[in-house]
């Protein structure tokens, strides 16, 4: 058999080999990127203005977002809930399934994949651009070092803000909820309020709020990381955002999974 | 001859096959401005990141006070030492124009806002601009106001080096004049060690004391600027004259 006959037959088994290796590099660089930016979040020095500034830019401009998102889901959940229930005769579910799909799950997992789109890409298109037009070398030779000053303020700020959105997110959530059973479905208010609480246990917002917490720390280290690694001009900076969007998005899931599982075993 | 402050020794710098810097030598003195000249895509502003070490050389050395540095601190003291004006300005669009400016006095010497700002107000002062532009965000100014807002970010801690890469490129004769007379006057007035790379002819008989033309990687020509005219070297007699014909070719 000829050499260009073996490389044919080999040429796929060389292409999932390069894949494969690639695949394994850019897991490695990631998780290279996500170590050193960690460890710059709890070690000094802290660039708190800074991360103040991202606490604003990532969690309050991020509200409305996530309130109409909230609203929304809510309201769509009851109405499936209520369609699903009527078939076993347990419209009566509907508050408390609400409840607890929009503290366990819902909230969080809608939240951070509103915010992978909004923050992650913002970020990595700030941090593409900036490397662009050199501010990043700017940041070296004024002694700055840029995963203290622009990586680490922006994981602490969407790390720390992304639980609180998804509580407010709940709140506005269950309220959907609330006005489309109390207006539409014919559901008693007082009961509706009091199947809610009866049935929600601190667990349920705790475990939200962790996996909150996670996503946040996911939407901006692939925000920064894909940035950082940015290049080839304004085309750099837009593969940058939608690498940062997707690849937030698809950790945001898997990590959730990995988070449920966590808590169903733990109890 | 006064000690070289700063010297780039015999540095290498290949990206892929690209090999930029083949055995760059330079040196600039206490004082003492040197002008990089040479074709686009020559490694002009790859010597000067490999100074800064943004980029590290495959080969050679870089010496501060005669002293190679090796470890990062000892990088870390040289940026110290040194301020740069980039060629866009990059400033910071997150920051105010004064955030910019006292940038080193607010996150390395950690003095306080209002000191920070008044600090600030009275460089951009130097560079000609007013106490009303620092509140500005840099998209607010005009190219000319963003490289004088550089130049302050750039000589405010009183560095011993400055590097200007491409100081006056996209400005108008009149505004890059101006940017040309503040870069000699804060030079002369920091008897620091300027090291510029421009292709602006009017730029280079302005602020140099000293031409280096840099041609396939190593400094070809070096000397004094009353001597650019009478170089008897054709790359430089074509590079300053602005023919397309000799022994340089156009990067097209």
């Amino acid at each position: 058999m000829s050499g260009s006959a073996i490389n044919q037959i080999a040429s796929p088994f060389a292409s999932i080999g390069r894949a494969t290796l690639s695949g394994f590099r850019e897991i490695g660089s990631v998780a290279l990127f996500a170590a050193k930016v960690l460890f710059a979040c709890v070690t000094p020095p802290i660039y708190l203005r800074e991360t103040w500034r991202q606490c604003g830019m990532i969690g309050f401009y991020s509200l409305p977002v996530v309130g109409l998102t909230a609203v929304f889901i809510g309201a769509a959940l009851a109405l499936n809930i209520y369609v699903g229930g009527s078939r076993f005769n347990a419209e009566q579910l509907v508050p408390t399934i609400v409840v607890l799909g929009i503290t366990r799950e819902l909230g969080p997992v809608l939240a951070g994949l509103m915010l992978a789109g909004r923050v992650s890409a913002g970020i990595a298109a700030e941090i593409g651009a900036m490397r662009v037009t050199e501010q990043i070398d700017a940041l070296h030779t004024l002694s700055a070092n840029p995963t203290r000053f622009l990586f680490a303020p922006r994981v602490i700020a969407a790390t720390l803000t992304l639980p609180i959105l998804v509580l407010i997110a709940d709140i506005i959530g269950v309220m959907g909820g609330y006005l489309v059973s109390v207006g539409a479905l014919g559901f008693n208010g007082t009961i509706y309020l009091r199947n809610t609480i009866d049935f929600l246990t601190p667990d349920d917002v705790i475990t939200g709020l962790i996996k909150a917490g996670v996503f946040g720390t996911i939407i901006a280290l692939m925000g920064c990381y894909q940035g950082d690694r940015s290049g080839g001009g304004a085309g750099g900076v837009g593969r940058a955002a939608t690498l940062a969007v997707v690849g937030a998005a698809v950790l945001i899931l898997a990590s959730n999974y990995l988070l449920t599982a966590a808590f169903t075993e733990g109890g | 001859m006064t000690q070289p402050l700063l010297e780039m020794c015999d540095l290498y710098k290949s990206f892929g096959p690209k090999h930029v810097l083949r055995g760059f030598d330079l040196s600039v003195a206490p004082g003492q401005s040197v002008v990089i000249i040479g074709g686009s895509g020559t490694g002009k502003s790859v010597s000067l990141k490999c100074a800064l070490g943004l980029i590290q050389a495959d080969k050679g050395d870089i010496r501060l006070d005669g002293k190679v540095l090796k470890k990062s601190s000892e990088r870390e003291e040289m940026r110290r030492r040194t301020g740069m004006l980039f060629q866009g300005g990059a400033l910071f669009d997150s920051l105010t124009v004064w955030e910019n400016v006292a940038f080193l006095l607010l996150y390395r010497d950690g003095l306080d806002r209002k000191t920070a700002k008044d600090r600030a107000i009275e460089t951009l002062a130097k560079v000609r601009l007013g106490a009303s532009v620092a509140d500005q965000r840099p998209a607010e100014l005009s190219g000319g106001m963003q490289k004088r807002v550089g130049l302050a970010r750039a000589i405010i801690a009183s560095p011993d080096i400055i590097f200007f890469d491409e100081p006056t490129t996209g400005l108008d004769p009149i505004t890059a004049d101006a940017v040309n007379d503040l870069i000699v006057e804060h030079v002369k007035a920091l008897g620091a060690a300027a090291v510029t790379i421009t292709h602006d002819m009017a730029s280079v008989r302005k602020i140099a004391d000293d031409i280096a033309l840099l041609y396939e990687g190593r400094i070809l020509w070096r000397g004094p600027v009353s001597q650019m005219d009478n170089s008897g070297n054709e790359h430089v007699d074509q590079f300053v004259h602005g023919r397309a014909d000799g022994p340089i070719q156009p990067a097209i």
